[in-house]
């Protein structure tokens, strides 16, 4: 079901969580709310599910008006950031209580149970308790919990956020390729914009309660709407007005001739793959540059050398 | 999974001046509840088995004995569902709810603690006596709530109020309301969630809040003594009952009315404490 989001304000008391926030999810897409602390992200996607109420503006899942409905009859499912297990059931009752509170027959709710908890991989850990689980397995019960009514939207509110790295990377490559099978409209909210870019189609990008930018990952790396959004995705540097990548800037051999300035290497970090130059320009500002391996090598670079640069796709927001 | 972090027990210091200190403070906590739990409590045991068990039961079957014992369990009957029912809906409501005259319900709850029973006992009286605000419209419908059973669970259930509510309340805040919310996303109505998120989470609370609210409804003395009238195999609670063979230098009477009360009370704590274990390893 497509999720539309028109004009929707909220404020915690002097606070404006959302000011005048429009949207649209395409049934079936899978969308991040990409945003630092305190940008809204997790309001909206609260008022979509209908666990708080907009001071203005409406909520459309499927073409219906939802503002009224109440988050029982709104059919979404929703992933709590520390999972919400309950704690006095066995993963099996956790999954299942959806289904029980819906009054369905026990025989059907036991046959889904146990196909959801092959689909999120818990099969033997059905009669387990929530504090005898790992996060990831926590994780992915609150998933299958969410998903066991059959919704017509998912929502995941930091998903990830709780997990260590490696547990994190897993489950992000498990969770698109889940919505590749079940095809439920879903938004999640994150801050890191690595997973956003890596998981989502679609990416919102939020600031102070607004939306700066919607679009695809590349979408918002390429063609920045403003200066929040050039800085907050990627790494940037910023000289004046002027906002400029790293691997934008180029260090040039002693023999090319277009440069822009001369700069001295300051320090020069190895990164595996990627060499990060730190540079002062001739006019004392200080910038970096991202090389790969291979050209910093070309160029056989050294700390306190003198080099030419070409600041190349520098971008200027009015 | 804060339980599968071990609990960090303070190391065993092998310094000796330290040692002492801890056993010092040990001796002290110990003493100060032998003398003034314990040793009352052994000396009363003590006094009325003196003579042996012959005169203790004469003593505890005597009707106005056996009526007073009846009517205390008769008033816990009554008062313990009713304040763990309206304890745990005034804990959901101050914990869960935002309403104007929050605070002032929150206040209001502690008065209990805060008012002497006996000012308890004469407020009632000034509200349903017969020069009361209600009494007149009581005594021609011929209803009767001063010196009979109704008053008395009304003084009873006014002192042992709180108890429910202020163990359950810390409980509550301590849940969050995720879990709650989780369970309405999933499409539990109110009554759903109470019965099979909220209430599990709290019981162990309100298990205790009952045994508090028991143990007080059975002790209580002042309140009651107002409102009873204190007639003898009438309204005569077990308390009031050792008062009276106090007054009246019974002293195998007191002391063996006293030790069915006291038993009574620990009895209380036992049941509570395996149901608490039984319930509590089923899962």
């Amino acid at each position: 079901m497509a999720i539309e989001v028109r004009n929707v304000d909220k404020q915690f008391g002097d606070f404006v969580a959302l000011e005048d926030v429009s949207l649209t999810v395409a049934d079936g897409s899978l969308t991040a709310l990409l945003g630092p602390s305190g940008s809204g992200k997790s309001t909206l996607l609260r008022i979509i599910a209908g666990l708080e109420t907009p001071d203005a503006g409406e909520i459309l899942i499927g073409g219906n008006d939802v503002t009224r409905v109440p988050v029982r009859d709104r059919g979404v499912g929703f992933v709590f950031q520390h999972y919400a297990p309950f704690k006095h059931m066995t993963v099996a009752d956790n999954i299942g209580f959806g289904l029980r509170v819906r009054k369905r027959p026990r025989a059907s709710v036991a046959a889904r149970v146990h196909e959801l908890l092959g689909l999120v991989r818990l099969d033997g850990l059905a009669d387990r308790y929530p504090s005898q689980l790992s996060g990831g397995q926590l994780q992915r019960m609150a998933l299958a919990r969410a998903l066991a009514p059959e919704p017509e939207v998912l929502l995941l509110d930091e998903p990830f956020g709780a997990l260590d790295a490696q547990v994190r990377g897993e489950l992000r490559e498990w969770l698109r390729r889940l919505h590749d099978e079940i095809h439920v409209t879903t938004i999640f909210v994150t801050h890191d914009q690595e997973e956003a870019m890596d998981v989502a189609e679609q990416i919102v990008l939020m600031n102070s309660g607004r939306t700066e930018q919607v679009g695809t990952a590349e979408d918002l790396y390429e063609r920045p709407a403003n200066e929040f959004v050039m800085s907050f995705i990627g790494p940037v540097n910023r000289l004046g007005d002027t906002f400029l990548r790293p691997h934008d800037i180029r260090i040039l051999a002693d023999d090319d001739s277009d440069s822009d300035s001369e700069a001295l290497t300051e320090r020069i970090v190895h990164l595996g793959f990627e060499v990060r130059v730190e540079l002062k320009l001739s006019d004392g500002r200080q910038i970096w540059a991202q090389l790969t391996r291979e050209r910093a090598a070309e160029l056989e670079l050294e700390e306190g050398q003198i080099v030419s640069v070409r600041l190349g796709a520098a971008r200027v927001f009015a | 999974m804060a339980a599968d972090l071990a609990s960090p027990t303070p190391a065993r210091s092998a310094d000796p001046s330290r040692r002492a200190a801890r056993l010092g403070v040990r001796m002290i906590g110990l003493g100060y509840l032998g003398l003034l739990l314990l040793l009352p409590l052994v000396m009363i045991f003590y006094r009325t088995f003196e003579h042996g068990l012959g005169p203790v039961w004469t003593a505890v079957t005597q009707p106005n004995a056996v009526h007073a014992f009846w009517l205390s369990i008769e008033l816990v009957a009554i008062v313990v569902p009713l304040n763990t029912v309206f304890g745990i809906a005034i804990a959901i409501a101050l914990e869960r709810q935002r309403f104007r005259g929050r605070a002032l319900l929150a206040a209001v709850l502690d008065l209990p603690f805060a008012i002497s029973p006996v000012v308890v006992g004469l407020a009632l009286l000034l509200v349903y006596g017969d020069n009361g605000w209600f009494g007149t419209w009581l005594s021609t419908h011929g209803i009767a709530v001063i010196f009979s059973v109704p008053g008395m669970v009304l003084a009873t259930a006014f002192v042992s109020l709180p108890f429910v509510a202020r163990e359950t309340i810390p409980v509550l805040r301590e849940i969050g309301t995720s879990a709650e919310q989780a369970a309405a996303t999933l499409g539990a109505n109110g009554w759903q969630t109470f019965w099979r998120i909220t209430l599990p989470a709290i019981r162990w609370a309100v298990v205790y809040g009952v045994v508090l609210t028991t143990a007080r409804a059975l002790g209580e003395f002042g309140a009651v003594s107002i409102v009873s009238g204190r007639i003898e195999g009438a309204t005569q609670t077990l308390p009031l009952y050792v008062q009276d063979r106090f007054e009246n230098f019974d002293t195998t009477g007191t002391y063996a009315a006293a030790v069915v009360l006291a038993l009574l009370a620990l009895a209380t704590l036992v049941l509570m404490n395996v149901l608490t274990r039984r319930t509590r390893r089923a899962g």
